[in-house]
């Protein structure tokens, strides 16, 4: 269970509160209008906002104000997710050493998991030499690699066009589920929502709100998200 | 939030301290060990006269020469104009005993000049003196007044020209109403930074200056030095270096001083009124001659030499190679975490690092080899530590440039990778190697290239520690001069001027490939 207890983030004269629940497992995609706070929310998940009150916990134990890598926290940024001077392999080796010694077990782990995200052989490749849906499965792959329980997902695949970001969706679904991983990704195309299935945060009005039923909820938008959706 | 990668940040506040502690250090021995300002004779007085009006000269003749070459080359498309604006960024890491030997077969005793006017039967001009060390700082200050003011020229938007044409206007009303306020706002700093590089000139003015009319504050220390012994009168004249360089320095702060890094020289603005080509065509010509004519009369006389050089200029070279790339790797050494301290430690903080980066600025060379030979005198034969004391200086006075050249660039990589860096957990250690380096080659590997160029070239702070065991290949060379060997010194000169371009390249090409 991920818990933000009266959450208050403040920045000038931006402010947000958060009191929700999430349970293990779940995959959420969290929703609202441009400069609502989606990232900043996200951001104080992975610890690189400082909430101004509140506790975020999660089983029982307080993670807020641990450094970003101590958290249960595996981040995916909008961009800069790969270093470009770095190989594939070495990139998602990266998730497993993050002082980047590899031994030759560490090695096998990696080239297996770039295996599952569908680029065997790949490990060689330079991000400049990847496409950009190639790209964003090497990010994918160092993730789901750090092994931590929570994936937090700041629109990663905002650059791939529909169809490629519809395949990436359906990869992270398969992958989040089989290793019973609690998704939280932000996305402003309401598609993307219903495509990872579950459950949706809503940010608006200086509020988090949610969980709610994915379907439902863009059927009949409570009237802050009314307007955004359009 | 900026937790991880610490040692790094501390070992840039190291680094400012022991730059702090260098130059503020020196500063000190030098005030303890100075004799009464009473002390200042009328020679003294002299050379602070003349270190002054010679400046101002200077300066004064760089920027009027560089206006029409400015103009030119801002409104002028032709082939080689991009090679012509890089070599006007040359002189920078150009040795300036180089160009003064160069100088000297062009327009000294038996030079090109000379012997044109004995051909017509006119009397022959003299380099040395006064105008020897006004042409010396014009040949290395023109070009960059002309990049200065070039940048001013290109920094007008090109609406302007293109609104001033659909109006109607002519040369005349254009230059009133555009490119004259441009002019005001960009001459007084590029007079003086051109000012103040002037007031601490040390090589021009040991090679065609001296004699009571015309000796620099630099060179009287080094007098002081060299035929006297007399240290606290040395010490007395670095102070008196002292207080011109700030006073100079304080005037150039309070006028906004333009980045002589700028890049972006390669557009050419459009125009749309038609001014003769012929006057532009001259200026870019004569400059180019001015600059170019020098180095050429240089390598004329200086390559067939090259290979016949006696040994004592090739062991001076290995030792200036030595002290050069350790110079340029203390240089990078100090600044990197010291750039990266500064973006780490926030505005206020990070704005005083910044000072304790630039200081080596601020003390000249000859103040702080002053104060390190007072302090080191009583314990160390100064010729003993001659090289390291030269690669020392040499690295603290490349680190202002070397800033500049990292500062917005660790920026930039930490904007861009250091949430990345801290969501994977990555330590100092690994940050420095997996990040930082390979993000910050290409700056690194050209303000090493700066660092090694300067060092190769300094003709400073060498001179008063040196002995006949420990000379680098400028005082070398100098030497050769003094003894009038010119076709050695021509190629001793070719050689240096060959190994300092090598050496920036080298560092320059190791940033670039596979980058």
């Amino acid at each position: 269970m991920l818990e933000f207890d009266r959450l208050e983030i403040r920045q000038d004269d931006f402010a947000l509160t958060a009191h929700v629940s999430i349970p293990r497992g779940a995959h959420l995609a969290i929703i609202g209008p441009s400069g609502a706070g989606k990232s900043t929310f996200l951001a104080a998940l992975s610890g690189f906002v400082d909430p101004a009150a509140g506790r975020i916990v999660w089983d029982g134990t307080r993670i807020d104000g641990l450094a970003p890598a101590e958290r249960p926290v595996a981040t995916l940024f909008q961009d800069n997710n790969l270093f470009p001077h770095l190989t594939a392999a070495r990139n998602v080796g990266l998730g497993l050493r993050p002082n980047g010694r590899m031994s030759a077990r560490d090695r096998v782990e990696v080239e297996a998991i770039l295996s599952a995200v569908g680029l065997p052989g790949m490990g060689d490749r330079k991000p400049g030499q990847l496409s950009g849906g190639q790209q964003s499965r090497v990010a994918l792959a160092r993730a789901v690699l750090q092994d931590r329980p929570i994936l937090a997902l700041d629109e990663p695949f905002a650059a791939l066009g529909p169809a490629l970001k519809a395949e990436m969706i359906d990869l992270l679904h398969g992958i989040a589920t089989r290793r019973g991983l609690t998704v939280l990704m932000v996305t402003h195309e309401p598609a993307d929502a219903l495509r990872l299935g579950g459950q949706t945060l809503v940010v608006a009005g200086g509020a988090v709100t949610g969980p709610f039923e994915t379907g439902p909820l863009l059927a009949d938008p409570p009237a802050g998200l009314r307007d955004y959706l359009g | 939030m900026a937790r991880g990668a610490r040692p790094l940040t501390v070992a840039g506040l190291g680094s400012a301290a022991l730059v702090a502690a260098l130059v503020l250090g020196t500063v000190i021995a030098v005030f303890a060990r100075a004799e009464g300002a009473g002390a200042l004779g009328p020679a003294d007085w002299a050379a602070i006269r003349f270190t002054l009006w010679q400046a101002a000269l200077s300066s004064a003749l760089s920027v009027a020469l560089a206006i029409p070459v400015a103009r030119a080359l801002a409104r002028r498309r032709f082939l080689g104009r991009g090679l012509l604006i890089t070599l006007l960024g040359a002189p920078f890491i150009l040795p300036v005993i180089v160009a003064v030997l160069g100088l000297l077969m062009v327009f000294g005793r038996a030079g090109w000049v000379n012997d044109a006017l004995g051909a017509v039967g006119l009397p022959s001009v003299a380099i040395y003196g006064v105008q020897g060390v006004i042409l010396g700082h014009v040949f290395f200050n023109l070009p960059l007044a002309v990049r200065l003011i070039l940048q001013g020229w290109l920094s007008v938007p090109a609406e302007r020209f293109r609104l001033a044409a659909s109006l109607g206007m002519g040369a005349g009303a254009i230059f009133r109403t555009i490119e004259a306020p441009m002019l005001r706002a960009v001459l007084p700093g590029v007079a003086l930074v051109i000012f103040l590089v002037c007031t601490s000139s040390f090589a021009v003015a040991l090679t065609l200056g001296g004699g009571p009319r015309a000796t620099t504050v630099e060179l009287a220390i080094y007098q002081a030095f060299r035929f006297d012994f007399d240290l606290g009168r040395a010490a007395l004249l670095a102070v008196v270096q002292l207080a011109v360089t700030l006073a100079a320095g304080a005037l150039a702060l309070s006028v906004a001083v333009p980045s002589a890094l700028g890049a972006g020289l390669d557009r050419v603005v459009r125009r749309w009124d038609r001014a003769p080509g012929w006057p532009d065509a001259l200026a870019i010509a004569l400059a180019a001659a001015f600059l170019l004519v020098p180095l050429a009369a240089l390598v004329t006389r200086g390559a067939p030499s090259l290979l016949s050089l006696p040994p004592v200029v090739w062991a001076a070279a290995g030792r200036s190679l030595a002290v050069a790339v350790a110079s340029a790797a203390l240089c990078l050494v100090l600044t990197l975490p010291l750039a990266v301290a500064i973006h780490r430690t926030g505005r206020r903080a990070g704005r005083g690092l910044e000072v304790a980066g630039m200081l080596g600025i601020a003390a000249s060379p000859l103040v702080i080899g002053t104060g390190l030979f007072i302090v080191t005198f009583p314990f160390v034969a100064p010729g003993a530590i001659a090289l390291a004391v030269t690669g020392l200086v040499n690295a603290v006075m490349a680190m202002p440039f070397a800033l500049r050249a990292l500062g917005p660039a660790v920026a930039e990589v930490e904007r861009d990778w250091s949430r990345l860096a801290q969501s994977l957990g990555m330590g100092g250690w690994a940050r420095l190697r997996l990040v930082l380096l390979p993000r910050l080659r290409r700056p690194l590997g050209f303000a090493g290239g700066l660092a090694a160029a300067l060092s190769m070239g300094d003709l400073g702070v060498v001179t008063l520690f040196a002995d006949g065991q420990s000379a680098t290949l400028p005082l070398q060379l100098f030497r050769l001069m003094g003894a009038y060997r010119m076709d050695d010194a021509a190629g001793a000169a070719l050689l240096l001027l060959g190994l300092s371009l090598a050496l920036f390249w080298l560092f320059d090409r190791g940033g670039r490939v596979n980058a």
